[in-house]
């Protein structure tokens, strides 16, 4: 028997590829066409499963047109704040998983001392400890940026840990053969190699900093994406809901992206294989 | 590369289950999701009805453990479930979406959520209406003016907003005159503790606890605008109009709960502990809660003008805060019918008070 007649051996042409891939989608939206219909036919004003030109005037009134009672595009503001919080809880997250993984994965003696804390606190789950953040960070931005911090950086710390861990004692020992110190060996062999790991680790820890925001944001916020899911929630406004869900999503997507391009742009060594 | 169907014919049927089991299973999912997630309202005899914890409707859940709605279900010949959900917005939402026949809310989100959602929904019985349960307390502060400039914390939409429009409004002063910040009731007792937080607008138990804590002064409370926070038991109107028996049912059992509760400790000690306090502290909110124990009572409530003047409050309060929906042009655009007269548009009746089944409960003719 040829090796093409097993269907695992069977590869899409590029068209198929595209087509196959969109698929669920389509499917997906008649899906929902049907059950909303369905709804609206029983009751017009069904707002459970809002129609998409429905949808469609949500985006519009909150993207652009300005609000009535504040004068603001709410959408915009809403993203701007999100992004805000978001972006600087990671890039903090960043920096602090970089430094806490790569000094306890360079240095044994620092191990000793940090890895069993960090292991115990990356175990607390952030939403149990929210009322000592509440005390500690008071209800302003930054326990909505801390929340994000608390969430994710326990997890990059571990992963560069791993990732530092992994790099052969061969390089190690050459570089200090060479007449290397712990200082250069961390910022001339390490620290370059870890770099594009980070980024794997912040694209790998991005859902759960989503996550962490949209909790921060539904427990005390004058805006915000998840400020506005759960504020209109209270209304059963699914038409505002349901686009600000797929607005998440492309952001979560575009970010997701950018990294990857960011890591490919500055360390080509690391993405060739 | 070659196309992808081009399996030969001869292939094993092994293969070719495996790739039919996907397609089976894809279309058992089509057919599955053409099962419409709405039901046709029709007579049946098999309801459910939702409740969520507050001091108002803790008798729903004792009413229900207790056997009394099941005894006023049977004697209706009729089933009749009770549910509690934790999350009261949720279940009002469940509602809304059909899932539920009835379910307890207050007067506002009974307006803004069903009603505005196209769902004819009537307060079959008014069981209370709020009497200091709802509170504006501030920190280090003693007079309700002193909030002007401040953020206030509440759960913005609901209740606790409407009573901040009204407190505001009674000392001339504006929302744009203070910052609304949405915070979860559920985080409201700790976030007080911070230093970011000055005023907060909140309900029982979480009123009480915060007075506890020092600095804390309740300025304005629900007492100063009696009767406008009410507490119902909401019911679809189609499924009241083609099943009396329900009302009737629902009507029995509420005041056969309501004599319990009144007449025995032991009754009120229990709804106490199910809504995690004890007698004490459920005496504590019942004292700021108007109960309407007697049904007569409540048909003067609902009777009276005051009623439709409280209507038209909430609905101008909803409409200027867009939860009316967008498409609404003005506050009269959801007509609500009391007994003593309609406010808004006749020709959009959804949201109505309608006495009939607690005056028959009132009468005896249950």
């Amino acid at each position: 028997m040829s090796r093409s007649r097993r269907w695992i051996n069977a590869q899409p042409s590029m068209f198929l590829k595209i087509t196959l891939g969109l698929l669920p989608f389509l499917v997906l939206l008649l899906v929902y066409q049907y059950q909303s219909d369905a709804r609206k036919a029983e009751n017009p004003k069904d707002k459970l499963l809002p129609s998409f030109s429905e949808m469609s005037a949500a985006v519009d009134r909150h993207a652009f047109q300005p609000s009535k009672r504040t004068g603001q595009y709410l959408l915009w503001r809403d993203t701007a704040s999100s992004l805000t919080r978001l972006l600087s809880g990671i890039a903090i997250a960043a920096l602090l998983g970089l430094t806490f993984g790569l000094a306890t994965g360079a240095f044994p003696m620092f191990d000793a001392l940090s890895t069993p804390v960090i292991t115990a606190i990356s175990l607390i789950p952030p939403m149990a400890i929210l009322p000592i953040l509440f005390i500690v960070f008071g209800l302003g931005e930054l326990s909505k940026v801390v929340l994000i911090i608390i969430g994710i950086s326990p997890f990059i710390t571990r992963e560069i840990y791993l990732r530092t861990k992994e790099i052969p004692a061969e390089q190690l020992i050459k570089a200090q053969t060479l007449g290397g110190n712990s200082s250069q060996v961390v910022f001339r062999v390490l620290l370059p190699q870890i770099a594009p790991r980070l980024i794997g680790a912040v694209r790998l820890s991005l859902g759960s900093a989503w996550l962490f925001l949209i909790a921060a944001e539904a427990i005390a916020a004058t805006d915000g994406l998840g400020y506005r899911i759960f504020l209109v929630r209270r209304y059963l406004a699914m038409d505002v809901i349901l686009p600000y869900v797929v607005w998440i999503t492309f952001l979560a997507f575009v970010l997701d992206r950018l990294l990857i391009l960011i890591s490919q742009k500055s360390f080509p060594w690391y993405h060739d294989d | 590369m070659y196309k992808l169907f081009s399996a030969h014919k001869t292939q094993t049927t092994r293969r070719q289950r495996g790739f039919f089991t996907p397609l089976i299973f894809s279309t058992c999912l089509l057919i599955l999701s053409a099962v419409p997630l709405g039901q046709a309202v029709a007579e049946r005899d098999s309801f459910r009805v939702c409740w969520s914890i507050y001091v108002g409707w803790m008798p729903w859940g004792y009413g229900a453990e207790a056997g009394i709605v099941n005894k006023w279900a049977d004697k209706y010949g009729i089933d009749i479930e009770v549910v509690q959900i934790n999350d009261y917005i949720e279940s009002i939402n469940q509602y809304t979406a059909g899932e539920f026949d009835a379910c307890t809310m207050t007067n506002m989100d009974a307006l803004t959520i069903p009603s505005a959602g196209g769902v004819d929904t009537t307060a079959l019985i008014v069981g209370d209406f709020s009497n200091g349960n709802d509170a504006i307390i501030l920190k280090d502060e003693t007079s309700l003016s002193a909030i002007k400039g401040q953020k206030v914390n509440l759960v913005e939409l609901s209740v606790s907003h409407y009573l901040l429009a009204r407190a505001l409004d009674s000392v001339s002063l504006a929302e744009k005159d203070v910052t609304v910040v949405n915070t979860s009731d559920a985080d409201m007792v700790s976030a007080y503790t911070t230093k970011d937080v000055t005023s907060v607008v909140t309900w029982n138990p979480l009123v009480a606890e915060i007075l506890k804590m020092p600095g804390a002064t309740k300025v304005f409370d629900s007492a100063s605008i009696p009767g406008e926070i009410i507490d119902t038991l909401m019911i679809n109107t189609q499924t009241l109009q083609e099943n009396p028996n329900l009302g009737k049912a629902l009507a029995g059992a509420w005041y056969e709960i309501m004599q319990n509760m009144q007449e025995s400790a032991d009754v009120r000690a229990s709804m106490g502990k199910a809504s995690g306090t004890d007698l004490a502290g459920y005496e504590m909110q019942l004292a700021s809660t108007h109960m309407y124990y007697a049904a007569g009572d409540a048909v003067d409530f609902v009777n009276s003008p005051d009623l439709l003047q409280t209507m038209q409050y909430v609905a101008e309060f909803s409409f200027t805060h867009g939860l009316l929906g967008e498409g609404a042009p003005d506050a009269g655009f959801i007509g609500i019918a009391t007994p003593a007269g309609i406010f808004g548009d006749a020709d959009n009746v959804l949201l109505r008070f309608d006495p009939t089944y607690m005056q028959m409960a009132a009468d005896g003719k249950l």
